[in-house]
């Protein structure tokens, strides 16, 4: 079992293989092994993720790193001693992120099968797919900033390819589609600069990207507070070569003392982490605290504060954030698999997944840490907002996700990084689902109009027919009945993403409420106050527009013939549901709190309290285990259950659409206008718009026009350079060239030519020739051999 | 005198080679029963074998150890070249197989005697004893000669066939002679015990020094002729020539590393002592080398510039190659620099290999049913008609010369250093300008392909299983050139073995 | 007893007469005779220092018989290659085998 870490590489190779078949072969594949192959590599991930997870668990959560093969060396300037390893990391946090990413991708895989039924490029989706499964684990999987950031940059590209899936449906869809992947990749794009920015750095500050360094354990103190473990640990290294990179004491780990702190570790020869908090540690003023960058010197605190501020910029890009979250809704356009798995369930966490792996960092940096709070509540509540208003069953849900990342965002604002990977956990369950169902949904009218269009009408009606929008929730009413399995598995999503006991979306919100409460009315910081203010009301948010969508999606009457006449989906989508469904059930036992005043069905006593928190404490060294507050989480409970009395109220009973296709709030005259700035999105990208496309625009124009075009091409290209250069060749091709150089190089040209020509007169195709010539090689031979011997022998006969 | 017991016999090591050999027996029958138009059966058959045999190959590579009493030894440097040695045989079976449909020599016999030869450079690689590497050399020759025949009754190939017999029959009554010599010499053919022999023979005074000279130039020269090395070359561009394509190909390389590896073995591990001249020691076999290196890479290279036939052009680019490895060869004399220089040139092998045979398959792709069709005006305008192929050539023709980011420039590189760290420096000021030369006669196929006006043959004989060798190669010439750790790693342990074997 | 110099003079004549053999017959087959004659010098040269020098050893007669061996192997395939070239050509002078040059 301690031999698993090695497997870590193939969780990798496995989805990449599976793309790479696909991609060669997959065109020729019938659907059914096209998505055989791709599942298979998933689920084989998966099996390994389990693995690693049953070696964390035997060795006491040692992590282990691990050099893959051929690779070791990835980038290695020896004189300048940059060495950046391609190294892959098996620790509690990256095992926990794999097991997300393989467990729900091996699903929304299965369902895919079903999904893209006769989609004309079936196999290509899958190659995308398990592209993007490659990708995303190798972001979690990596030992230092730069390993991941290739997985950062492969999961956007994936995203990108996914969004734009459908670039060539007709009439002007497939535009907006393929200008959806534009706007993701180019708000991806900013942020990645950020990112950039910020491991430069890093690099800078610590003359290495390594997390931790073989050898090194990442929290010391893991175990000490949490109850379920009592290991001493120690880390371990993994790999042939582990001990080149890091040190000499990763090679002592074998025979000699079990270390259980860093201390016998040089600071130099620490990873980034253990560097910072050596500093951090230092008194105040202390000159070891002190960093060079160039000309500049600055204290550490000051120095984490930039990196982690440029980090920020790389998470708003990847996890959606404002400002640069308007990409996230728009990438709706994608199938629904892919935005069920991308969009909603693993890539936009990463962002969450670096703030949580870099919180040494953010611990440190406090006012960072209170932009990112900020940052994280105002989208958690601008995006609760922009989806009361949504039609688009699926819009919805993108907003709801953007919300649900400023929740979890928050936390590691406030410190509480232990609830943001919970939430992340338990969102990633409750998530997929509700976008899977969501697409179920969708499949579901769109073969209900299919149905209808075909029986009903004729084909004069097929221009209107075109114009229906599956998506549309106006379309949509009174499913429950018509696709029972969907509407129950959608509806235990939607209790688990409102809040509701004791489903997991309420043990993991409720840990951040309760953190938050900690942090701001215990320790009286400032992150909390607003975080426990902003994130109720998000919560309340929540809750109203999710029940809102049930009520228009699954109540009440159809309200078209599509929705009269949906099918249930087939098995292949609707197995992930149910799994998906039971998981949203069961997820948040995984950290039960340690108060009795909330009710845990008596699960605490058999699955202990805080278990996902001292799993994660092995790698997060700042990790709060704040028990859960009874009175926030029977404020925020009521709050849920508020909300989704008075959304059943307004839009139950059939009342949700008026007779106009409007919104109830809509026509009703004291909502209306609040209404429309929802639906509106808080005319969000017609700011962007009007602040940075025309001004970029006006000014490229410019640029081209003006800059490039009348000054640079016509004035320096034509007169300085041109003519310049034509000078220059002129008096250098007159007499140097003509006579010398070409003499030269044409004189040996014709001296090879001849003596070639010469030589090849010897080969006369007689046999014998040949063999006087082996008999002269032999001679020439013979004679260098035994020349010195003669001679030799001679002198000593002399 | 006590019989060995079979486990002392060490089989299991000689599995890789002795599998392919008692195959290609079994195939000759097999072959029997396989209806005339369904020959590709047995091309299929032998590629399985070879297959075999390189898994086989992989497990023993890493387990160095001796079997046969000493006869036979399985270490790195065998497992290394034995790689590269199977792989040629793959990528020829893939070449063959279309070819002998089309040229209506589609017999069973050719994949057997393929596989015997393969086999007999297999046994080369490991020979430890100089009877061994003779019967391995013979092994690897004698089903050459039927190969290079094959085509008959068509008469180039029949001249072929003729040529290569009577001269390598030749060569090799001076290499057995030689072996007969440094017998007599030292009163042992297994080259560790021969070692010390040499040392005693140093020592004193006395014919048998005279005999141990004259034995080690005449094996030299026996080998030499083998690898194609001047003034031993002479049947090598009407041999490529004649013989049928993918003979020819499988020859350039795989009767190379065969040689070579007879050659680095016996003179790293056998005659270190002859190395060189030094005060009053005698002359050694680093000279020798050295001169018939220079003599191989200046003639070598001067000559091809004036083929007109591709298939002549790349034999005298296969000679310049060959002076490329025994520059190596030399380097490796030196004492302190032959792990070195002997990793070099099983790198430069490895390298020149897949490059050798990505361009022979891409000419073969050109040439015409009737054996015509390989001028090099035959190339003019292939960049307009079939540009991926062109593109293709044109890469395997840059990592001929020795481009950077190709399998070719990480080849050379290595035996520059090599050779530099020798401290011949001369030696490596002539491979330097006489690769400079070599650009001349590739970049005029490039030029050939790409911008001279021609119809552009329609290469109708890429077939699928030589677009695979195509691709086969040109893959492990990128990979070569761009990750060359690749190779450097797996040769590190070769070196090591090597430097085990050398006192 | 004879000394093995003498021996070794022997085979070293018949080595050089083969040799000569070769680059003066132009009949394919007296080309084929004269490597003939080499290899069986070889074989006088080991099987007299086996006599002379590691009597005990066996290594060089059983060298001797592996090349008369290789021997006979040639042999066959040199004669099967020259007739296919006669059938062809109604000659066996290694002069008029001469399409490939240059």
């Amino acid at each position: 079992m301690e031999n698993y870490p090695q497997l870590v590489p193939l969780i990798i190779l496995i989805p990449a293989l599976g793309a790479i078949i696909n991609m060669l072969v997959g065109a020729r594949l019938t659907e059914r092994w096209s998505s055989l192959i791709a599942t298979t590599a998933s689920a084989l991930s998966f099996v390994i993720a389990i693995l690693l997870y049953s070696y964390l668990h035997a060795s006491g959560y040692q992590a282990a790193i691990v050099n893959p093969p051929v690779l070791q060396d990835w980038i290695l300037i020896e004189s300048l001693n940059i060495n950046i390893p391609w190294q892959l990391r098996v620790d509690t946090l990256s095992v926990t992120m794999m097991l997300v990413i393989t467990g729900v991708g091996t699903l929304i895989h299965i369902y895919s099968a079903g999904y893209m039924h006769g989609d004309p490029r079936f196999s290509r989706f899958f190659v995308y797919l398990n592209l993007f499964l490659a990708f995303m684990l190798i972001l979690v999987a990596g030992n230092n900033f730069l390993v991941l950031f290739v997985g950062w940059e492969g999961v956007g590209l994936c995203s990108w390819f996914l969004i734009g899936f459908w670039f060539d449906k007709s009439r002007g869809i497939g535009w907006k589609n393929a200008n959806a992947a534009r706007k993701a990749m180019i708000a991806n794009r900013v942020g990645d600069f950020g990112m950039l920015i910020g491991i430069f750095l890093t690099f800078w500050t610590f003359s290495t990207l390594d997390f931790y360094r073989p050898g090194e354990i990442a929290n010391p103190h893991a175990g000490e507070h949490g109850a379920a473990v009592e290991h001493v640990e120690a880390a371990t290294v993994e790999g042939e070569t582990a001990g080149e990179h890091g040190d000499e004491h990763g090679d002592e780990h074998a025979a000699g003392p079990v270390y259980t702190d860093n201390e016998h570790i040089p600071t130099e020869q620490l990873g980034v982490f253990g560097q910072a908090e050596r500093m951090l540690a230092l008194p105040e003023g202390d000159p070891g605290r002190t960093v060079a960058l160039g000309p500049f010197r600055a204290d550490i605190v000051a120095v984490l504060g930039l990196i982690t501020f440029f980090f920020l910029i790389g998470v708003t890009g990847k996890s959606a954030q404002i400002p640069l979250f308007v990409w996230l809704p728009d990438a709706m356009a994608g199938p629904t698999p892919a935005s069920a798995l991308i969009h909603a369930a693993t890539m936009v966490t990463a962002g969450v997944y670096l703030m949580v792996r870099s919180n040494v960092f953010y611990a440190a940096a406090d006012l960072t840490s209170l932009l990112v709070t900020i940052i994280g509540v105002a989208t958690a509540l601008v995006a609760g907002f922009v989806a009361l208003g949504q039609w688009d069953i699926k819009r919805v849900l993108a907003y709801s996700t953007v919300s649900q990342l400023g929740f979890m965002v928050a936390a590691v604002g406030i410190g509480a990084y232990g609830a943001a990977m919970f939430h992340l956990v338990t969102h990633a369950f409750f998530k997929a689902l509700l976008f899977l169902g969501s697409g179920s949904v969708i499949h579901g009218v769109e073969h209900g109009h299919h149905e209808t269009h075909h029986a009903a009408h004729g084909d004069g009606h097929a221009g209107e027919a075109d114009e229906f929008d599956p998506q549309d929730m106006r379309n949509m009413g009174g499913l429950a009945s018509r696709m029972p399995v969907t509407y129950i598995t959608y509806l235990i999503g939607t209790l688990a993403l409102a809040g509701i006991w004791p489903f997991a979306g309420f043990w993991s919100k409720d840990e951040i409420l309760g953190d938050s409460w900690v942090a701001g009315l215990v320790n009286n910081e400032l992150g909390g106050f607003i975080a426990l203010a902003g994130l109720l009301l998000a919560a309340a948010f929540t809750a109203f527009y999710m029940w809102r969508q049930v009520e228009l999606v699954f109540h009440g009457r159809p309200r078209t013939e599509a929705a009269a006449h949906a099918p249930e989906s087939s098995l292949s989508m609707l197995i992930p549901l149910i799994v998906l469904a039971v998981f949203s059930v069961i997820g948040g036992f995984i950290n039960l709190p340690g108060n009795a005043a909330i009710p845990t069905l008596g699960l605490d006593a058999v699955l202990g309290v805080h278990q996902f928190g001292s799993f994660l404490e092995h790698s997060v060294v700042n990790i709060h285990a704040a028990d859960l507050q009874p009175l926030i989480a029977i404020v925020a409970l009521g709050l849920a259950i508020g909300a989704i009395l008075m959304a059943r109220s307004i839009y139950g009973l059939n009342r949700g659409v008026t007779a106009d296709r409007r919104d109830v709030l809509e026509a009703n005259a004291s909502f209306s206008r609040m209404w429309r700035l929802a639906n509106a999105r808080l005319y969000w990208d017609e700011t962007y718009r009007r602040l940075f496309e025309q001004p970029f625009n006006r000014t490229s124009q410019f640029l081209a026009d003006t800059l490039d075009w009348a000054f640079w091409h016509d004035y320096v290209h034509d007169t300085i350079i041109a003519k310049g250069f034509r000078a220059i060749g002129t008096l250098l091709s007159q007499p140097v060239d003509l006579g010398l150089i070409d003499g030269v190089v044409n004189g040996i040209g014709r001296l090879m030519r001849w003596a070639s020509g010469g030589l090849r007169e010897i080969q006369t195709g007689y046999v014998r020739t040949y063999a006087v010539s082996v008999l002269l090689g032999v001679v020439v031979v013979l004679i260098i051999l035994l020349l010195p011997y003669i001679q030799r022998a001679l002198a000593s006969g002399n | 005198m006590q019989l060995p017991s079979l486990s002392e016999l060490n089989l299991g090591l000689t599995v890789p080679a002795l599998s392919l050999a008692l195959w290609a027996c079994i195939l000759l029958v097999i072959d029997l029963f396989i209806p005339r138009d369904r020959k590709s059966v047995t091309a299929w058959l032998a590629a399985g074998g070879v297959v075999f045999a390189f898994i086989a190959n992989l497990l023993v590579y890493r387990d160095p150890g001796v079997a046969f009493m000493g006869l036979f030894v399985a270490d790195e440097f065998a497992g290394f070249l034995n790689i590269v040695v199977l792989l040629t045989a793959f990528i020829a079976i893939l070449m063959s197989v279309d070819y002998l449909k089309r040229t209506g020599i589609e017999r069973g016999e050719y994949y057997v005697l393929l596989l015997m030869t393969t086999s007999g450079i297999m046994f080369m690689n490991s020979a430890n004893d100089l009877a061994v590497v003779f019967i391995a050399l013979e092994l690897l020759s004698i089903p050459l000669y039927v190969l290079a025949a094959f085509r008959a009754p068509e008469e180039r190939s029949e001249e072929a066939g003729l040529k290569y017999f009577i001269l390598g029959a030749f060569a090799s009554a001076f290499f057995v002679f030689g072996a007969a010599l440094i017998y007599g010499a030292t009163g042992s053919s297994s080259l560790p015990v021969i070692v010390d022999a040499v040392g005693r023979a140093l020592a004193g005074e006395g014919s048998s020094l005279l005999l141990l000279l004259m034995g080690s130039g005449l094996i030299l020269a026996g080998l030499g002729f083998k690898v194609a090395v001047v003034p031993f070359h002479m049947w090598t561009p009407d041999v490529y020539e004649g013989a049928p394509t993918p003979v020819t190909a499988f020859m350039s390389v795989g009767a190379k590393v065969g040689g070579f590896a007879a050659l680095l073995r016996i003179l790293l591990v056998a005659l270190p002592a002859l190395t060189v001249a030094e005060g009053d020691a005698v002359a050694g076999w680093q000279t020798a080398t050295w001169v018939v290196a220079a003599l191989t890479l200046i003639l070598g290279n001067i000559v091809a510039i004036s083929q007109t036939n591709i298939k002549r052009l790349l034999a005298y680019s296969s000679i310049a190659h060959a002076g490329y490895v025994l520059m190596a060869v030399a380097a490796a004399g030196t004492p302190g620099v032959s792990d070195q220089a002997t990793r070099a040139a099983l790198i430069y092998l490895m390298a020149y290999m897949f490059t050798n045979l990505g361009a022979f398959a891409v000419a073969m792709a050109i040439e015409k049913d009737d054996g015509s069709g390989t001028s090099l005006d035959d190339f003019k305008g292939l960049g307009r008609s079939r540009p991926l192929l062109a593109a293709i050539m044109a890469v395997f023709m840059l990592s001929l010369t020795g481009i950077p980011l190709t399998a070719g420039f990480v080849g050379k590189w290595v035996v520059f250093q090599a050779t530099i760290e020798a401290g011949l420096y001369t030696l490596a000021v002539i491979g330097v300008l006489t690769s400079v030369i070599s650009a001349f006669y590739y970049v005029r196929v490039i030029v050939n392909m790409f911008l001279e006006d021609g119809e552009g043959d329609p290469a109708a004989a890429a077939t699928p299983y030589v677009q695979w060798a195509i691709y086969l190669t040109f893959a492990g010439t990128l990979v070569l050139g761009i990750i060359p750790s690749l190779v450097t790693n797996l040769s590190g342990p070769v070196a090591l073995a090597v430097a085990s074997l050398v006192p | 007893m004879v000394p093995l110099w003498m021996y070794l003079f022997v085979a070293a004549a018949l080595f050089c007469i083969g040799a000569y053999g070769v680059f003066a017959r132009r009949n394919a087959v007296a080309i084929l005779m004269g490597i003939e004659l080499m290899l069986n010098a070889v074989n006088i040269n080991l099987v007299a220092f086996w006599r002379y020098q590691t009597p005990f050893v066996m290594s060089g007669q059983v060298f001797a018989a592996f090349v008369f061996v290789v021997a006979a192997a040639e042999a066959a395939v040199g004669l099967a290659i020259i007739i296919s070239i006669y059938r062809n050509r109604r000659s066996v002078i290694v002069e008029d085998v001469d399409l490939l040059k240059w």
